[in-house]
């Protein structure tokens, strides 16, 4: 069936799912779930180099000829540190994309927008492909769309929950409301998850914990890999109406009559 | 006399005249997806041979690592 790309910043992606870096048993298991998830991007932290710096690097395992990355501001809780973030992973060679977190609270995780707003504003102007990660709220993302955001980036649920797409009728407005890409970025916990949010006409789905945690990560990561096809593919296909009561499947004409 | 910075958190003393690239060498860095910023701004790696490190500098190297979100 014919389907257009994922596009941001004037890159096109066939493959609409994006997956994490983190918290993978091994990174040779990273390495097999991001092949199976067919992902073309993934989305790295950046942090202090371990000195001396002989370490093995991340970058060992992720071949950055196929895969775009996506450094992210995890773990900063103001635009400046968010966009102080940005600049040193463009500085470091890891492109112009960047996954905008802006944390509002250690325990929830869930995003600071007015200082989200204010980082996306500053890095678009800078020529950063901004995807920030927001809240479920269609003001934030009509918002982070005028602020410059090259995609909206609301989440399903808090950050590593694995609670599901929990408020499905704000992710419609959301869709209603922007231009921009959607792309349900944390909360998924299994592969029906992805489905709901891929159904829902979201352009694409961001998980990490989904698939890094599962007993079996590389299975976890092909299912993705399959839910968001899946649900790309209902949704584009037009799903039928709910209705209450029963509608029969078999014409009620040529009944055989049984009576005696 | 030497010259004492704070690299990555850590105290540390380096030859007066020391220069970023100097210190990347110094602490076996790769320069390879590796950026660095002396007292919260970004050094160009264009001029990591040019910017020579002062008493107090607070320097920070970093790089890539595994993560998804916060």
């Amino acid at each position: 069936m014919y389907d257009t790309n994922l596009v941001l910043g004037g890159k096109e992606f066939t493959s609409r799912l994006i997956v994490g870096t983190g918290k993978y048993s091994t990174l040779d298991i990273m390495r097999e779930a991001h092949e199976a998830s067919g992902a073309e991007i993934v989305t790295v932290a950046v942090r202090r180099v371990s000195l001396p710096g002989t370490g093995e690097s991340i970058l060992d395992f992720i071949d950055t000829k196929r895969f775009t990355l996506l450094p992210n501001t995890a773990g900063c809780y103001t635009a400046d540190e968010a966009v102080r973030t940005a600049y040193l992973a463009r500085e470091a060679g890891m492109g112009d994309f960047v996954k905008l977190e802006v944390i509002g609270d250690q325990r929830t995780l869930f995003p600071d927008v007015p200082e989200l707003i204010e980082a996306t504003r500053t890095l678009a102007r800078e020529g950063f492909i901004v995807m920030p990660y927001t809240n479920d709220d269609p003001i934030a993302c009509r918002k982070l769309q005028d602020a410059g955001a090259a995609c909206v980036m609301p989440l399903g649920a808090p950050i590593g929950s694995g609670l599901g797409i929990r408020n499905p009728y704000n992710i419609k407005i959301i869709l209603e409301t922007v231009t921009v890409p959607v792309i349900v970025d944390a909360g998924v916990g299994t592969a029906s998850d992805a489905a709901i949010a891929m159904e829902l006409g979201c352009d694409g789905v961001l998980m990490n914990t989904a698939i890094a945690g599962a007993q079996d990560a590389v299975a976890m990561a092909k299912a993705m890999k399959l839910a968001v096809e899946a649900g790309r593919l209902a949704f584009k296909a037009g799903r039928i109406g709910k209705k209450l009561y029963a509608t029969a499947s078999s014409p009620l004409e040529g009944l055989p009559d049984w009576t005696s | 006399m030497s010259v004492q910075i704070v690299v990555n958190g850590k105290p540390m003393e380096v030859e007066p005249g020391t220069t970023v690239d100097g210190l990347l060498t110094l602490l076996n860095v790769k320069r390879e997806y590796t950026a660095v910023a002396v007292n919260r701004e970004v050094t160009p790696k264009s001029t990591y041979g040019s910017v020579t490190l002062s008493e107090g500098d607070k320097v920070e190297i970093v790089r890539p690592m595994g993560g998804g979100a916060s």
